[in-house]
C-alpha cells in the first residue's frame, strides 16, 4: 500500500510547497508574534490602555469563537452572527434601562430598570429563541445561498433595531446602560469589568472546546464535509445544525450584552453588516476549525486597530478604515498562500 | 415474485414493490419489483442509464419515492429517509466515492460508530470500544498505517477501501456497494474481494453494481438486470447470463 503514499507532487514554484515547509513555524511564528505585540503593547501603554485593549479582546474573542463553531466546524459561512450579537446588547439596553434618564427626553418610551444579569440572561434566551426561528428556515439552505440568506439576516436585524423606536428609540439609541451588580459589588471599575469579560471568554471558550472535542463535534465536521453523506449513517443533520446555530447565537448574544453594558450606549451603528463581516474575516484569518486561532484572530484584529492609530502616517480620523484594508488585504493574501488561516484545520 | 407478506419475511432483506422514480420526463426506474435475498451477493447490472445507481439511492433513503414501496423485513415503506437507513439494518457506499474530506481517516471511521442522538452525543467523549473498533476496522481494510492522513490526500484506491471500511463499521446487514470494484488496482482489488467474501461468510446480505462480468459471476449468488428501469431478469447468475435477452441487450453479442 505504501507504493500509492502521498497526494500529487506539486511543482517546486508552487507558494503552497514553500510554505509548506515552514509550515509548523508559521503557527509558532502567528502565535509569538500577536502574543508579544499584545504584551509590548500593554507594557508601553500602561495598565489603563491593557484593561480597555482586554475588554475588546474578550468581546470580540467571544464572537469569533462562537461564530468559528457555525463557519469553522459546521460550514454554515454566517455572515449575520452580528444580529444575535445585537439582539444581546439591545435586550440588555432595553431591560436595565431608567426612568430617569428617560423622563429628560419627550416622548414615553417604557423602561425596565431590571439588573444587568437578569437582563442578559433574558437576552441571551432571546438570541436563543430568535436563533432556533431562524435557524428553522435557513436549514434548508446551505453554501453560497446560505451565505445570502445569513446577509439577509443581518439586514432584518439592523433595520429592526433602527426602527422598532418604541423599544429601541431607533437612532437615537439608548443611554445610561446598566453595569453588573451582585449583590452591593458593581463592576463599575475598569478593571472589575474586564475580569468578568475574561471569565466569560474563557467559559465560552471551554464549552466551545467541550463541543468540538465531543461526538457531537466530530458530526458537525462531517456535516461540513458531506450533509447528505452523514445522514446516511444515521445523523439528522438539521437538528445537528441547529442545535450549533443556537448555541453560537447565544453565546454571541452574551457578548453583546457585555458590550453594551461596557460602553454604556447602545445604537444600531454598532450592528451594521460590516462588522459582521469583519467578524468573519477574523474567523477565517485566526484560522477555520480552530478555538485558539480565533482568539488570536481577535486579538490580533484588536492590536491592529490600535497598532495603526501609532503609525504616523496614518491619521487618527482614518485609522478605521486603514484597519478594515489592512484586514481585507491580509485577508486575499492568506486567501491565495493559506487558505485554512493562520492556525486553521479546515479551507473553505 | 412472491406477494407474501409477513410469512416469508426471513426470506429476503430487501424487496422492491412496484417502485417508480421519475427525473422530470425520464422515467429512471419504472415500476420495479425484485428481491434480494436474505444472505449471499447479489449483483446489479445493466447499460448506463438503466437506473442502478437509482435504485441504490432509492433503497438507501437518499432519493424519495414517486411510487411503490420498499420492504425491509417484510415491513413496506413507502418512504424512507436517509437518516432512518442505519435503523433499517441498510448502509451503502458511493460510485464518486463520498469520504469526509478534511478531517482524518480515523474519524471518518470513529464518527460512524459514536452517538447519534444529539444531547448524548454532546456529552459523549471518546470511548475506548469506540477506538478499538476503529483500529480493528483500519487494520482490516490496511490503512491503520494512514490514520492521521486527512481523507483528502489518500489515493483513490486508498479511498475507495476507507469507504468500505466506514460501511463494515456500521456492523448492519444489509450492504449496497455502488461499483465497488471500478478503477482498482488488483492487490486492492483483491483486498476488496476478500473483504465481501468474509461479509458473506457471516451471513450478510450485499447488494453490488458493476461493470465487470468476470467479478459478478466470480462472486455473485444472485443477479439482477435492469434495463431502462425495469427488471430484464433476476435469477442464479449462471443460469441468468445464459438467457438469450440479457446476451442481447446487455453484453451485446
Amino acid at each position: 500500500m505504501k507504493a500509492e503514499a502521498g497526494g500529487r507532487p506539486r511543482p517546486a514554484w508552487d507558494p503552497r510547497r514553500l510554505l509548506s515547509g515552514v509550515r509548523g513555524n508559521l503557527e509558532l511564528w502567528a502565535n509569538l508574534i500577536i502574543l508579544t505585540w499584545a504584551v509590548a503593547f500593554a507594557v508601553w501603554q500602561g495598565t489603563g490602555f491593557a484593561i480597555g485593549l482586554g475588554t475588546v479582546f474578550a468581546i470580540w474573542g467571544i464572537l469569533s469563537v462562537s461564530l468559528n463553531l457555525v463557519v469553522g466546524y459546521t460550514g454554515l459561512l454566517s455572515v449575520g452572527h452580528i444580529g444575535f450579537f445585537g439582539i444581546g446588547a439591545y435586550a440588555v439596553a432595553v431591560l436595565t434601562s431608567t426612568q430617569d434618564y428617560e423622563l429628560l427626553r419627550t416622548g414615553a418610551v417604557p423602561t425596565y430598570e431590571w439588573p444587568f444579569f437578569a437582563a442578559l440572561v433574558v437576552g441571551v434566551g432571546l438570541a436563543g429563541l430568535a436563533a432556533l426561528v431562524v435557524g428553522v428556515v435557513f436549514n434548508r439552505f446551505r453554501d453560497d445561498i446560505f451565505v445570502l440568506v445569513s446577509f439577509g439576516f443581518a439586514i432584518i436585524a439592523f433595520n429592526s433595531f433602527l426602527n422598532l423606536r418604541g423599544v429601541t428609540r431607533g437612532a437615537f439609541g439608548i443611554h445610561e446602560v446598566a453595569r453588573p451588580q451582585i449583590g452591593p459589588w458593581v463592576f463599575d471599575e475598569e478593571f472589575d469589568f474586564l475580569v468578568l469579560a475574561l471569565v466569560c471568554l474563557l467559559l465560552v471558550s471551554l464549552v466551545s472546546w467541550l463541543i468540538v472535542t465531543s461526538s457531537f463535534g466530530r458530526v458537525l465536521t462531517t456535516i461540513r464535509e458531506d450533509e447528505r453523506t452523514a445522514e446516511v449513517f444515521g445523523y439528522r443533520v438539521t437538528h445537528y445544525k441547529l442545535a450549533v446555530w443556537v448555541i453560537s447565537a447565544m453565546m454571541a448574544a452574551l457578548a453583546g450584552g457585555l458590550f453594551g453594558s461596557w460602553t454604556r450606549f447602545v445604537d444600531p451603528n454598532s450592528f451594521i453588516l460590516l462588522e459582521s463581516i469583519l467578524l468573519v474575516c477574523i474567523v477565517i484569518l485566526g484560522g477555520l476549525a480552530s478555538i485558539w486561532g480565533s482568539l488570536l484572530g481577535a486579538l490580533a484584529f484588536v492590536l491592529l486597530e490600535e497598532g495603526l492609530r501609532f503609525l504616523p502616517f496614518v491619521p487618527d480620523v482614518h485609522v478605521g478604515q486603514a484597519r478594515q484594508m489592512t484586514l481585507g488585504l491580509m485577508l486575499v493574501l492568506l486567501m491565495l498562500f493559506r487558505p485554512q488561516g493562520l492556525l486553521g484545520r479546515y479551507k473553505l | 415474485m412472491s406477494e407474501s407478506t409477513g410469512a416469508r419475511r426471513d426470506e429476503y432483506a430487501l424487496e422492491t414493490r412496484g417502485v417508480t422514480k421519475r427525473f422530470g420526463g425520464v422515467t429512471a426506474v419504472d415500476e420495479l419489483s425484485i428481491s434480494i435475498p436474505r444472505t449471499g451477493m447479489t449483483a446489479i447490472i445493466g447499460p448506463n442509464g438503466s437506473g442502478k445507481s437509482t435504485l441504490i439511492n432509492l433503497l438507501s433513503g437518499m432519493l424519495p419515492l414517486d411510487g411503490g414501496a420498499i420492504v425491509v423485513d417484510g415491513v413496506g415503506l413507502r418512504m424512507i429517509r436517509a437518516h432512518e437507513i442505519p435503523g433499517l439494518g441498510i448502509t451503502r457506499t458511493f460510485q464518486d466515492v463520498r469520504l469526509f474530506d478534511q478531517i482524518s481517516v480515523w474519524d471518518n471511521i470513529m464518527v460512524v460508530l459514536t452517538e447519534r442522538r444529539l444531547l448524548p452525543a454532546l456529552l459523549q467523549r471518546t470511548l475506548a470500544r469506540h477506538r478499538e473498533r476503529t483500529r480493528a476496522i483500519l487494520e482490516s481494510v490496511g490503512m491503520w498505517e494512514k490514520r492521521d492522513s486527512l481523507a483528502m490526500d489518500l489515493s483513490y484506491g486508498q479511498r475507495k477501501l476507507l469507504e468500505m471500511g466506514r460501511a463494515l463499521a456500521m456492523d448492519v446487514h444489509t450492504y449496497l456497494f455502488d461499483e465497488p470494484f471500478a478503477g482498482l488496482f488488483p492487490q486492492m482489488l483483491e483486498r476488496v474481494k476478500t473483504l465481501l467474501r468474509r461479509m458473506r461468510e457471516d451471513g450478510r446480505a450485499i447488494i453490488f453494481v458493476s461493470h465487470n462480468m468476470d467479478l459478478v459471476r466470480e462472486l455473485a449468488d444472485h443477479l439482477i438486470v435492469l434495463d431502462s428501469g425495469q427488471l430484464l431478469v433476476e435469477g442464479d447468475v449462471e443460469e441468468v447470463l445464459s438467457r438469450p435477452e440479457v446476451i442481447e441487450a446487455y453484453l451485446g453479442v
